[in-house]
C-alpha cells in the first residue's frame, strides 16, 4: 500500500496541471471565437503570427 | 465595431481583415465569426460609413454597430466566472470521487482515514470557491424573508461537509466530499448552460438596437454636420434627407415631402407634408430632403413617451412565476421540513446527535433539487438553441412557458402579416412603352411604389426608356421628358385621374392624355398563409387587428382565411382588445411590428415581433423573429408547447427518485454510495430527456 505515496499526489497533480491549463486558456480568451478560429486554421497566412 | 452577417468562412475573414487593415488610418481590425462582428481600432478621423462602403466592394453586407447599446461583455464575464467554478468543481470531484470508490469497495480502517482527510483537503477549498454563487443567492433570498431554490442547496452542501467532518474527525464510516462535490458540479452546470443561453439571446437583441446608431445632420453656418442624437438640442434644425428616419420631434421649416408613418400608425400610404407640420421621431421621410427644427429631443420625443408607457405595462407581466420558481416554492420548504422532522425524530429515538446529524444530512442530499436545478435549464437551452436555428430569438426567461399556454394569436396587419412594401397588381395589363418609362421614372425616386414598380421591373428585364431631365416634386411624383414630350409618374390628383376605389395608386401619364392607374397592394409577408394554418392545426384562434382601414383590411384577410379581423384600430384599442380577451381567461399571443402596437404587446401574455420592428416596438416583446419569414412562430408554439412537457415530465423523473430514495435515507439506509448514485442517474435522465427537444425535426 506504500505506493499510494506516490500514486496520490500523481494522479493529484496531473489532474491540476489539466485543471491550470483549462483556466488558462479561459483566461487568455480562447473561447472568444471558437468558429473563427476554427477556421482561421484552414489558413496558412496566421501560420508565423497568430492574429492579436 | 462592425456588424457582418454575410461572412461563414476562413476566405471572408482573411478578406474583411485584409480589406479593412488596407484602409488608411486603421491600426489593427480582427473579425469574430462565431458573433459575425469586425472590432476595429483605428483613428478618430475614420468614419464607420466609409469603412461601410470598402467591405460592400469587397462584397460583403456590412452594418455599424453602437458599442454603447452592447454590453455583453458583463454577460460574459459572468458566464466565464461560472465556467471556471465548474472546471474546479470538475477537478475536485472526479478526484474525490476516485478516493471514495476505493472506499466504497472495501477500503478499511487507517487507509479509509487516509482518503477522507485527502477528500476533505481537496473538497473544502474546492466548494468554498465554487459554491459561493449558491451561498451568495441563498444569503440574499434569506436576508429578504425568502425561501430560493439556492436555501436547500446551500444547506445540503454546508452540512453534508460538516458531518462529514466530524465523521472523519472521528474515523467513521460515512463521508459525503464526493456528493458534495457532484452536486455543486451538476448544479453548476445547469447554471452555466442557463447563463450561456441567455446571454446568446441577449446579445442578439441587443446588437439589432446597435445597429440603429443613433446619428443626425444638425445644420450648422456652413451647411449639415453628423452629429450623434445624443448632442441634439431643442430648435436646432435638423436636415432629414430622404430614406431616413426623423431623430426628433418637430416642426418642417424647408421642404416638402411623403412620411411614411407605418411604424407608428400601421397605415401603408404615405402622408404629404409641408412647412409647418409637425413630424414625429421615428416617422420615415420618403421623398424630398426637409428640415426640421426641433420641438422635442431624446426623452422627450413621443416615440420615447411612448416606450415609458410600455414599460409600465410590462411590469404588471414580471409578475408571472414560472414553472422553477412554483416547483422551488413547494419544494424547498418540504425538504426543510422533511430533514429537520428526519434529524428530530432520530434525535429522541437514539438520542445520538453524530447519527442524527448524518441522518439529516443524507435526507438534504439525497433531496436535494440536483435534478430540478437541470431540468429547466437544460430544456430550455435546447429549445431556445432550437428556435434560434429556426430564427426566433427568446429575449425573456419565461417566455417559452408562457407561449406553451397561448391559446389566441392576435396579428397586426402592416409590416408584420405583411412585408410592409407594396406590391403591383396591373403590371400585366401595361403595355411595354407604359413599362419602360414607368421603370425610368420610378428609378428617380425612393417613394416606396416607385420601388415597387422599379423592383417589378428589374425581374423582367426590363430596359427603362430614355429619358431626359428627371425631376422629383416631393409630395407629388417625378417627371421627366421623353421624345420633348413631359411623362408623369405620381400621385392620381396630381395626373388629373380619380381612382374608383380606395385602394393604392399611383397614375402614369405619357403625356398622350390618357393616364394609366397603377394599383398596388399589400404583399403578405413570405410563410404568412402557413403559419396561420399551423397556427390553426394546433387549436389556436387567430385574430387580425389593423391600423389601416376597413376595405383594405377585409380584403386582405379574406386572402389569409381570417374570419375575426378588426379594422381602423387605434393603439389604446388595440391594448384595450387584447386586455379585454385576456379578462376572458384566454392566453393571447400577440404578434405586432409597429408602435401602434407596443401597448397590445406589453398587454398580451406573451408577444412576438419581426427585427424590422421599432425598438421600442421589439423591447416591449418577449420573442425576436430574425427572418423575413413568419413559418417560425408556428413551430415556436409547438416547440414551447414540447418544452413545457419536457420540463414537466424532468419534474416528474426527479420526484419520482425521491420517493424512492428519501424513505431510505430516512431510514438511515443511504450510504453514501447510494446519494452519489441517485443524483448522478436522476441528474443524467433528466439532461437525456432534456435534448430530445433538440432533435426530431
Amino acid at each position: 500500500m506504500n505506493v499510494l505515496a506516490y500514486l496520490i499526489p500523481i494522479s493529484l497533480i496531473l489532474g491540476g496541471l489539466g485543471l491550470v491549463g483549462f483556466l488558462y486558456t479561459l483566461k487568455s480568451r480562447q473561447y472568444d471565437d471558437p468558429e473563427g478560429d476554427s477556421r482561421r486554421i484552414l489558413s496558412d497566412k496566421w501560420d508565423d503570427h497568430p492574429k492579436e | 465595431m462592425l456588424s457582418l452577417p454575410t461572412i461563414h468562412c476562413q476566405a471572408c475573414i482573411a478578406r474583411v481583415e485584409a480589406a479593412l487593415d488596407a484602409h488608411p488610418g486603421i491600426k489593427s481590425a480582427r473579425v469574430n465569426l462565431t458573433l459575425k462582428r469586425a472590432l476595429i481600432d483605428a483613428e478618430p478621423k475614420v468614419k464607420a460609413a466609409e469603412l461601410v462602403t470598402v467591405l460592400e466592394k469587397e462584397g460583403f453586407e456590412a452594418h455599424e454597430l453602437d458599442p454603447g447599446a452592447l454590453n455583453d461583455t458583463a454577460t460574459r464575464n459572468a458566464s466565464k466566472d461560472l465556467l471556471m467554478r465548474l472546471a474546479v468543481a470538475g477537478f475536485a470531484s472526479m478526484n474525490v470521487m476516485l478516493l471514495s470508490v476505493a472506499v466504497w469497495s472495501g477500503a478499511a480502517d487507517a487507509t479509509r482515514d487516509l482518503f477522507h482527510w485527502i477528500s476533505a483537503a481537496i473538497a473544502l477549498p474546492a466548494i468554498s470557491f465554487s459554491a459561493q454563487p449558491f451561498f451568495r443567492n441563498a444569503w440574499s433570498a434569506l436576508r429578504a424573508g425568502r425561501l430560493s431554490m439556492d436555501v436547500p442547496i446551500s444547506l445540503a452542501i454546508v452540512l453534508a461537509l460538516v458531518t462529514s467532518l466530524w465523521e472523519t474527525w472521528l474515523s467513521g464510516h460515512h463521508a459525503y466530499f464526493d456528493a458534495a462535490l457532484t452536486l455543486t458540479f451538476f448544479l453548476l452546470a445547469g447554471r452555466w448552460l442557463d447563463a450561456r443561453a441567455r446571454s446568446a439571446a441577449r446579445s442578439a437583441a441587443e446588437e439589432l438596437t446597435a445597429l440603429e446608431v443613433p446619428r443626425a445632420l444638425r445644420m450648422a453656418a456652413d451647411g449639415p454636420v453628423e452629429v450623434p442624437v445624443a448632442d441634439l438640442r431643442i430648435d436646432d434644425h435638423v436636415l432629414i434627407r430622404p430614406g431616413a428616419r426623423a431623430p426628433v420631434d418637430g416642426l418642417i421649416i424647408d421642404g416638402q415631402s411623403e412620411i411614411d408613418r407605418a411604424m407608428l400608425t400601421g397605415e401603408t400610404l404615405p402622408e404629404v407634408r409641408g412647412v409647418g407640420d409637425p413630424i414625429s421621431a421615428g416617422e420615415v421621410n420618403l421623398t424630398g430632403p426637409l428640415t426640421l427644427q426641433a420641438t422635442a429631443v431624446g426623452q422627450e420625443t413621443s416615440l420615447h413617451r411612448m416606450a415609458a408607457l410600455v414599460a409600465v405595462a410590462e411590469s404588471g407581466r414580471s409578475r408571472y412565476t414560472s414553472l422553477a420558481d412554483r416547483a422551488a416554492k413547494l419544494y424547498a420548504p418540504g425538504v426543510h421540513i422533511l430533514s429537520a422532522l428526519a434529524f428530530l425524530g432520530w434525535l429522541i429515538w437514539s438520542g445520538d446527535m453524530r447519527v442524527s446529524l448524518n441522518i439529516a444530512a443524507a435526507v438534504l442530499i439525497i433531496t436535494c433539487p440536483c435534478a430540478l436545478g437541470l431540468a429547466v435549464p437544460a430544456v430550455t437551452t435546447a429549445a431556445s438553441g432550437r428556435l434560434f436555428g429556426k430564427g426566433l430569438l427568446i429575449k425573456n426567461a419565461t417566455a417559452l412557458e408562457r407561449l406553451a399556454e397561448a391559446d389566441t394569436v392576435v396579428f397586426d396587419k402592416t409590416g408584420t402579416l405583411t412585408t410592409g412594401k407594396p406590391k403591383i397588381i396591373n403590371w400585366g395589363q401595361l403595355t411595354n412603352a407604359q413599362k419602360s418609362v414607368a421603370f425610368a421614372l420610378a428609378e428617380g425616386s425612393a417613394h416606396p411604389l416607385s420601388r415597387a414598380i422599379a423592383g417589378m421591373a428589374r425581374t423582367e428585364n426590363q430596359a427603362p426608356a430614355d429619358v431626359t431631365e428627371i425631376v422629383e416634386k416631393p409630395g407629388f411624383g417625378t417627371q421627366a421628358l421623353l421624345d420633348n414630350q413631359a411623362v408623369r409618374l405620381g400621385r392620381p390628383d396630381w395626373i388629373g385621374v380619380t381612382p374608383p376605389d380606395d385602394s393604392i395608386c399611383a397614375a402614369l401619364d405619357m403625356g398622350d392624355g390618357t393616364p394609366v392607374l397603377l394599383t398596388f397592394t399589400d404583399a403578405p409577408r413570405q410563410g404568412a398563409a402557413e403559419a396561420i394554418a399551423g397556427l390553426r392545426a394546433q387549436g389556436v384562434d387567430v385574430i387580425l387587428l389593423s391600423g389601416d382601414r376597413a376595405p383594405a383590411v377585409a380584403s386582405f384577410a379574406a386572402g389569409l382565411e381570417i374570419e375575426d379581423w378588426h379594422a381602423a384600430m387605434l393603439p389604446d384599442a388595440k391594448a384595450r382588445f387584447v386586455g379585454k380577451l385576456r379578462d376572458e381567461g384566454r392566453y393571447v399571443l400577440m404578434v405586432g411590428d409597429g408602435l401602434n402596437d407596443t401597448a397590445a404587446l406589453a398587454t398580451a401574455h406573451v408577444s412576438i415581433s419581426p427585427a424590422q420592428a421599432l425598438d421600442a416596438a421589439r423591447a416591449a416583446s418577449d420573442m425576436v423573429l430574425l427572418g423575413q419569414d413568419l413559418e417560425p412562430i408556428a413551430d415556436a408554439l409547438a416547440v414551447a408547447r414540447q418544452a413545457t412537457r419536457r420540463i414537466r415530465e424532468n419534474f416528474q423523473i426527479a420526484t419520482l427518485y425521491n420517493i424512492v430514495a428519501v424513505p431510505l435515507a430516512v431510514a438511515g439506509l443511504a450510504t453514501p454510495l447510494i446519494a452519489a448514485l441517485a443524483m448522478s442517474t436522476s441528474s443524467i435522465t433528466v439532461s437525456l430527456n432534456a435534448l430530445r427537444v433538440r432533435g426530431r425535426g
